[in-house]
Parts: structure tokens; sequence; C-alpha cells
């Protein structure tokens, strides 16, 4: 039951990394590596603000400025020095990791005998307490998102990855719709960063490895389970589907794999879903399942 | 007569500059756009048609010269800030239009063509009623498609579109780059009837490029040929009266009629 609420838990708290991918991976349709700097970024800023002494509340929002720094960098170099985003994102997360490695002074630093966010929740069973920070971040993190894209700005911001060419025809400023998206999406990412940090109770500089493609798979489950969404539930739908890939990490684990190979399984199981509508087209999955369901009632 | 909205001062547009292909594609031009004016434009490929396009809208600098909106200087003025006055309906039904957003939502982002956008929600349902009146007015069944993305809309339903959204929000300058080119002929003959009618009903000053020698004849009170970046002919509304497609193939005999 506990690794469950566990699961759950980490689901949660990897949604609000997803949610951030979303915004340039789905809506301007951007390669953002910069997450995999970013994202140990904020858990490197939280941990070392708590370490000194600063309130983890105060330590969380700094890591998630620091991250919608790093996204700025990114933008700018992509926007203005004219480099290419896929190309600006390597190089920002490369030059995070340095910049990761001088905020803590050291590899990793931990957050024993600290007090977290997490401590908000007393009296909890255990891992409740990763739970309900989770819900309440994802929450409101979700509802900003849901509300900032119904209006005006949003829906530039939207037109802006939909088609550049029309947006700039009429008068939206495309380089500020992009560097506003990379800056806030990789400010998610730093905060999901930061709450995974107080959640494990360590930073470490080499968290980063691997992040993009356990963000991608919250979002790309999500839509492969549910399919054709509005772009309010596809929001909703990036947690669920970050709580099913918790799921499946957990029942591969439970299988015997060892945690040492969980980037191989985290890359296997983001190949599988991405594969999924080439296979569908293929084979008529969605067919086949419905058929099945079909006949079993 | 009245004063010129916009105006273009011996404009130069160089490229390849400082080598030995260097070449102007636009070519000490000047050139008066007058309230009202509907000008169609004609010229082979190549001809500075599209510069022509660019300059007006700020895709592209001059080298030299001067551009002028009222008689100020905005030579350098950016894209984003000539929407305000400008807008531009483009050959490729997929460049004019968001495929994934609504008709609708695609709409209302025009509406507010060169205006600052911010954090008010977008107030998209208090604005059906007039799209669903506007769309009818195309009669090819878009009004009964505003909650479909653009994207699955066909190529004639998504460039009326795309000429709805740049009229809905009367633009000083409308700039029509061969909006008809990509369309079948029944299809690109009925958004021509559409173009016609709202740019005469609401008085709209408009530039048109087209390959076809009989639109250039028949719509417009001017028609402007263009010839290896330069103005070869600015014919007058009285002027194009008399002239037809016979004679304007001697002119230049190369234009595809």
């Amino acid at each position: 039951m506990s690794i469950i609420v566990s699961a759950i838990g980490q689901g949660l708290t990897w949604g609000v990394v997803g949610i951030g991918l979303f915004l340039t991976f789905r809506i301007l349709d951007f390669p953002d590596m910069t997450v995999e700097g970013t994202f140990p970024m904020g858990a490197a800023t939280c941990v070392a603000a708590i370490y000194n002494g600063v309130p983890p509340i105060l330590a969380t929002l700094l890591a998630m400025i620091v991250g919608m720094l790093a996204g700025l960098v990114t933008g700018l170099l992509y926007t203005k020095g004219k480099i290419p985003v896929l190309l600006a994102g390597i190089l920002t997360m490369t030059a995070a990791y340095s910049i990761n490695l001088r905020i803590m002074g050291r590899a990793n630093l931990s957050l024993y005998g600290k007090s977290t966010l997490l401590d908000s929740f007393k009296g909890l069973p255990p891992y409740f307490n990763s739970v309900f920070l989770g819900m309440l971040v994802i929450f409101v993190v979700t509802g900003l998102i849901i509300y900032f894209l119904q209006t005006n700005l949003g829906q530039a911001f939207i037109a802006t990855g939909d088609n550049p060419v029309m947006a700039k025809s009429l008068g939206i400023s495309t380089d500020t719709m992009q560097i506003m998206g990379l800056s806030v999406s990789n400010g998610f990412i730093a905060l999901g960063g930061a709450l995974v940090a107080q959640n494990n109770g360590f930073a470490d500089v080499n968290m980063g490895i691997g992040i993009i493609v356990v963000a991608l798979a919250s979002i790309i489950i999500g839509e492969v389970v549910f399919g054709e969404l509005t772009m309010n539930e596809r929001l909703i739908a990036v947690t669920i589907g970050s709580i099913l890939y918790r799921f499946v990490i957990l029942i591969v684990l439970q299988l015997g794999f060892n945690a040492n190979d969980l980037n191989l399984i985290s890359a296997i199981v983001l190949a599988i879903f991405m594969m999924f509508p080439a296979f569908e087209k293929r084979f008529k999955v969605r067919r086949t399942i419905a058929k099945g369901a079909t006949r079993n009632e | 007569m009245s004063e010129p909205i916009f105006e273009i001062k011996d404009a130069v547009v160089k490229v390849n500059a400082g080598t030995p292909e260097e070449i102007n594609i636009m070519d000490h031009v000047n050139f008066k756009i007058n309230p009202g004016d509907f000008i169609t434009i004609l010229g082979t490929n190549g001809a500075g048609k599209s510069t022509l396009f660019n300059i007006i809208g700020g895709d592209l600098h001059l080298s030299s010269g001067q551009i002028l909106l009222h008689g100020k200087d905005i030579t350098n003025m950016s894209v984003e800030k000539r929407t305000r006055f400008l807008s531009r309906v483009f050959q490729d039904p997929k460049m004019g239009t968001a495929p994934r957003m609504t008709v609708a939502e695609n709409l209302l982002l025009s509406k507010k063509r060169g205006q600052h956008r911010g954090l008010g929600t977008r107030k998209l349902k208090q604005n059906m009623a007039e799209f669903h009146k506007l769309t009818q007015t195309m009669n090819n069944g878009l009004d009964e498609r505003l909650d479909t993305p653009t994207g699955d809309l066909s190529g004639g339903q998504r460039q009326a579109l795309s000429f709805l959204m740049a009229t809905i929000k009367r633009p000083e300058i409308l700039l029509l780059d061969e909006h008809t080119a990509a369309l079948d002929p029944q299809t690109s003959a009925d958004l021509m009837r559409a173009t016609n009618e709202r740019i005469t009903e609401d008085k709209l000053t408009c530039l048109m490029i087209t390959h076809h020698l009989e639109d250039a004849l028949k719509y417009g009170n001017r028609l402007v040929v263009l010839e290896h970046g330069k103005i070869k002919y600015d014919f007058s509304a009285e002027e194009k009266s008399n002239l037809t497609k016979e004679k304007m193939l001697t002119f230049f005999g190369d234009i595809d009629g």
C-alpha cells in the first residue's frame, strides 16, 4: 500500500515537470533540452538555500526563479542569438552543470535534519505528505496554466507555436512569446526539481540525466491513454500520465530489475508509448481492444 | 487629390551586396498608395512583386530609400508594429491560419491584430454570433465549422478564413499575395468575387498580386506592372479601362494569361 501511495506522490510531483515541458514540447513545438539542466538547478538551489537556513517555501520559489532565468538564457540564445533551439538548450544545460556545482559547492548536498515543505503536512500516514503537497502544487500550476491559455496573451502564445508566420502577421511578437514560454516552462521544471529534492532529501548534480525522457513519458502516456482531448484535458492528462508512468516503473522494479537500469527502462517505456500510434495504425490495436471488450460483455 | 496613405521613395533593396553577384531586386522604386486604391500587380517571376510586399510589410529592409505612412517615416518599423495598419493574405492557405486552433479562435486572434494582448480572458463566446454572421458571407460552409480546427478545413475554406481574418479588423492597407492561386478554378473564382465585394463595399485600400491577366484587368482601379525590380507601368483607372488582354500581351508577351 505505501509503495502505491509513494508512487502517486511521486507521480504528482513529477507531473509538474511534465506540465512544464508540455508548454515547450507540445505548445511551442520545441525540443527544449534546457530541462536537463534546470531540473537539477531547481533541486540544487532549493537544497542549498534550505541548507543555509532559508525557509523551505522561499527556497522553493527561489528555485523556480532560477529555473526561469535559465529558460530565459535559452530563449535569448534562440531568438536573439539565432542559435537553433535544440543547440541553445544543450548549451544552457551544459553551462547549468557547472553552475549547479557552484550553487551547492559540491556534487551533492543532503537535507538531513533540515525541515522541508513536506513537514508542513504533519500527522499523516507515511508518504501521504508527498501526495498532499503534490496535489496542492499540481492544482495551482494546472489551474494557472489553464487560466493563462484562455487569456488573450495565452492565445497569442498558442498561436505562436501553431503558426509563427501567421502569429507575426497578426502583430504577435513571436520572440517574446518564445522567450516567455521557455522561461515559464523551465521555471516549472525547476519547481519540480525543488519538490523532488525535498522528497528525496538531497540534491545531486547528476539528477538531471534522463529527465527529458521522464517528462516526455508523462505527456505521451497521457496522450496515448486518453486519445483526442481538449487543451485543458490534455494538461490534466499529463499528471495522470505521470502517475501511470510511476506505476509502470514500480511494476518493472517489482519484477526484479535493478534501480541502476532505471534510465534504460524509462527510455524503453517512452519508446513503446511513442511508437504506439504507428503500431495502432498498422495493427488496428484500438479496434482489437474494443472488439475484445464487446466479446467479453 | 487626397494625400497618399503610404509612400515608397527611391527604394533600393540589394542582395549579395559588395560581391560580384550584387543585384538590386528593388531598383529605385517610387510608389504611392492613395486612400481607396485597389491596385492589381502583375509581373513575371522575379520581377519584384513579393519584394514589394515584403518591404511594405517590413519583412525586408531597404538598402536605401524611405517608407512613409501618412507622411511619417516608418522605414525601420518592425513587422509586428506595421500590423497595426496592415494585413496580409498569403498564397499558401496553410500560412494564414493556426491549424490546431479552431476557426472561431483564429478569427478572435485576428480581431486583435496589432493590439496589445494582455491577461484578460479572451471572451470567445461573446463573439460567436458575429463570427457566425461573418463566415456566412463566404457561402462555403465555414459558418457551420466555427469549432473545427482549421487544419481540418479544405484549402478553399482555409483561404476564405485567411481573407476574413485579414479584414475582420479594418486594415488601412490590405495585401493580397496571389491569394487565390493555390485553389481550384471554381473555388478561386468564388473567393475572388467575395474579395472584390468586400473591398468595394468597405472601400478598403488594397494591393493584389495576381498572375491572371483577366483578374488584373477586371478588378481594381489601378494596374501596376513590375519588371526587374522596377515599376514598368502604372495604369490609372482611366487608362486601365482602355486596356484589353490582347493589348497587355503586346506589352509583355511572357506573362501567363
